[in-house]
C-alpha cells in the first residue's frame, strides 16, 4: 500500500541524511521507526507526504506515484496522508472543534470552509471523533487552554477525520510525560486496529523510546547513519542489534 | 540610559566616542546658525503668537454648514481610503511575507509596499490632484495609497512572525491555499490585524484632515483659506470640530476592537452571524 524505494535526501549535496531507503508499509498496524537523532527518521516521514522534498527515490500510496506529482495532485494526495506532530501543531487560536475540522479542509471548498459550513456528516464525525478520544465537552474550548496530552488527542482526531490511507506521526509522544506518553500510544494503537470504531488505519511511528515502541509495535524498522539496519518484529530486537543502532552500550542497561 | 551610563559617556569613554559627541554638537549649532535661528526670532515669535491666539477666542461658529459639510467629507474620505487601502493591503501583505511567499513574489510586493509608504501623504494628494482635479477623489486615493504603505508594512511583518508549525499541519491536510491562509495564517494574526486597521483609521482621519490644503477635499481647504483671511475665529471653531472628530474614530476605533478582540472570539463572531437552518450548529455562543 505504502511502497518506498530507493528513497535519498540530501539538504547539503554530498551529505546524505537518507541514502536508498527501501520499505514497504502494508496495514499491519503499527510500524515503529527507531534511531539515534539525526539518523533521517523524522526526515523520513516527512519525506512520505513530501513536507520535505525527496532528492531521488519512489513513493507510491495506493499504487500512486507521490514523488514527482504536481501541486494539486499533491495536495489531493495529501487528504488520504494523516500527519500527527510532536508539538501537537493545532492552530491555537481556534477551537478544538475547527482544529478538527480542519482535517477536512481538502474536501471542502475554500469559502465553504471559511464560512464553517462543512457537511453534517463531517461534523457528527467530528463530536464522534471527540469521545472516541476522550475530550467530549471539549468542542468549543480554545486549543491553547488544553494540556499537551489534550493536544495531541486533538492532533491525532484532527488525523483521522481526513479519513487517511496511512496515519505518519513524527515523534507524537517525544513532549508528553511516561504516562501520557502511554495513553497516547493506546490511542494510536486502538485506532490502528480500528478497535474504536472506523476503519483499520497502518500507522507509521518516528519514536526514539524504544521500550515504547517494542510495547505498542507490530513492526519495527531500525535505523542508522540514514540506512535501515533492522526491519522485524519487536520480539527479534536483541541488545546486539540495539548497540549496532544506537552505538554504545551503557543506556540498554 | 542609567546616570551611571551618561557618566561614562561623558567623561570616560573611548576618545572617538567623546569625539563623536562633540562633532554632533558642532554639527547642531552649525545647523542652527545655517537655519536663523535666532533669540530675536523666537522672542518675536512668542509675542505673534499671542496676538493671534488671542483673536482665535471666542471661536466664531456662525458658518457651521460649511464646517460640517467639510468635517463630513474628511471623515468620508477616510472611511473610505481606510476600506479600500486595508482591502489592497491585506493580498499585497501577505504576498511580502517572506515565510511564506517565494522571493520573486514577495521581493516585488515589499517594492510596493515601500513605494506606497516614500511619501508623505500631502505630497501624493498633490500628484492625484493632478491626475484627477480637484475634490475629494485625489484625497481618497492619496491616503489609500498611504495606507497599503503603512498597514501593507505592518500585515507582513506580523505574518513574518507567525509559528509555521501551525502552517505546516494544515498543509499537511492537504487544504487549498485560501484554507491554508484562512485557517493556519489568519488565526494567528487577526487580533494585531484588528488593530492595525484601527490604528490606519485613526491616522487617516487625522491626514484627511491635511490633503484639503492641496485641494483633495475635506476640511483641510476650508482651513487654509480661513487662515489665509486672518478669520482666526473661524480657524479656532475648525480646529476645535477637527478635535471632535478625532475623538469620535478614537470612540470607533474602541468599539471595533471590543467586538473583534476583547468580546467574541474570531470564530464565535462568525457563528452568531449564522442562521441555524437546517445544518446541526457548532456552538452556543455564550462567551
Amino acid at each position: 500500500m505504502l511502497r518506498i524505494r530507493q528513497l535519498s535526501k540530501s539538504y547539503v549535496p554530498g551529505k546524505p541524511v537518507l541514502s536508498g531507503i527501501d520499505l514497504d508499509v502494508a496495514g499491519e498496524d503499527i510500524t515503529a521507526i527507531i534511531g539515534p537523532s539525526g539518523t533521517g527518521k523524522s526526515t523520513l516521514i516527512r519525506c512520505i507526504n513530501r513536507l520535505v522534498e525527496p532528492s531521488a527515490g519512489s513513493i507510491e500510496l495506493e499504487g500512486e506515484e507521490l514523488v514527482g506529482l504536481s501541486r494539486q495532485g499533491l495536495r489531493l494526495a495529501r487528504r488520504r496522508i494523516g500527519m500527527v506532530f510532536q508539538e501537537y501543531n493545532l492552530v491555537e487560536r481556534l477551537t478544538v472543534m475547527e482544529n478538527l475540522l480542519s482535517g477536512r479542509l481538502g474536501y471542502v471548498s475554500a469559502w465553504r470552509a471559511w464560512r464553517r459550513k462543512f457537511a453534517p456528516a463531517d461534523i457528527a464525525r467530528a463530536f464522534e471523533l471527540l469521545e472516541i478520544v476522550g475530550l467530549s465537552g471539549f468542542a468549543q474550548q480554545r486549543a491553547d487552554s488544553l494540556s499537551g496530552g489534550q493536544r495531541q488527542r486533538v492532533g491525532i482526531a484532527r488525523a483521522v477525520m481526513q479519513r487517511p490511507a496511512v496515519l505518519l506521526a513524527d515523534e507524537p509522544t517525544s513532549s508528553l510525560d511516561p504516562k501520557t506518553s502511554v495513553e497516547i500510544m493506546q490511542l494510536l494503537a486502538d485506532i490502528a486496529q480500528g478497535r474504536r470504531g472506523g476503519d483499520r488505519i497502518p500507522v507509521i511511528i518516528n519514536m526514539h523510546d524504544v521500550e515504547l515502541a517494542k510495547r505498542f509495535a507490530q513492526r519495527i524498522v531500525g535505523m542508522s547513519g540514514g540506512r535501515v539496519v533492522f526491519d522485524g518484529a519487536p520480539a527479534a530486537l536483541s541488545s546486539d542489534i540495539l548497540k549496532a543502532i544506537y552505538g554504545g552500550e551503557d543506556w540498554l542497561h | 540610559m542609567s546616570s551611571g551610563n551618561v557618566g561614562r559617556v561623558l567623561s570616560g569613554a573611548p576618545a572617538w566616542h567623546r569625539a563623536g559627541w562633540l562633532l554632533l554638537a558642532a554639527y547642531v549649532v552649525y545647523a542652527a546658525a545655517q537655519m536663523d535661528v535666532s533669540a530675536e526670532r523666537v522672542a518675536s515669535g512668542w509675542h505673534n503668537a499671542a496676538h493671534f491666539f488671542g483673536r482665535m477666542f471666542p471661536p466664531n461658529f456662525s458658518r457651521w454648514e460649511l464646517l460640517v459639510k467639510g468635517l463630513r467629507e474628511s471623515l468620508e474620505i477616510a472611511v473610505l481610503s481606510s476600506a479600500l487601502g486595508i482591502l489592497f493591503a491585506l493580498p499585497i501583505g501577505l504576498l511580502s511575507a517572506r515565510n511564506l511567499m517565494p522571493a520573486w513574489v514577495s521581493w516585488p510586493a515589499r517594492l510596493l509596499v515601500v513605494l506606497a509608504r516614500s511619501f508623505h501623504p500631502v505630497i501624493v494628494a498633490i500628484l492625484f490632484v493632478k491626475a484627477v482635479g480637484f475634490g475629494a477623489l485625489a484625497g481618497i486615493l492619496a491616503l489609500t495609497v498611504a495606507s497599503v504603505g503603512f498597514a501593507g508594512k505592518l500585515f507582513a511583518e506580523a505574518i513574518e512572525e507567525i509559528s509555521l508549525k501551525q502552517v505546516e499541519a494544515i498543509r499537511a491536510t492537504g487544504a487549498p491555499f485560501m484554507s491554508l491562509i484562512g485557517f493556519g495564517v489568519l488565526p494567528q494574526v487577526f487580533a494585531r490585524f484588528i488593530g492595525f486597521c484601527t490604528y490606519q483609521l485613526d491616522s487617516n482621519l487625522r491626514n484627511s484632515t491635511m490633503v484639503g490644503i492641496v485641494g483633495a477635499g475635506g476640511i483641510g481647504g476650508t482651513l487654509f483659506a480661513a487662515f489665509q483671511r486672518f478669520d482666526y475665529d473661524y480657524v479656532c471653531a475648525i480646529l476645535i470640530s477637527i478635535i471632535v472628530l478625532i475623538m469620535i474614530g478614537e470612540v470607533l476605533a474602541t468599539g471595533i476592537r471590543a467586538i473583534f478582540i476583547d468580546g467574541a472570539s474570531f470564530a464565535t463572531l462568525f457563528r452568531r452571524e449564522r442562521r441555524a437552518g437546517g445544518q446541526l450548529r457548532l456552538a452556543v455562543a455564550d462567551d
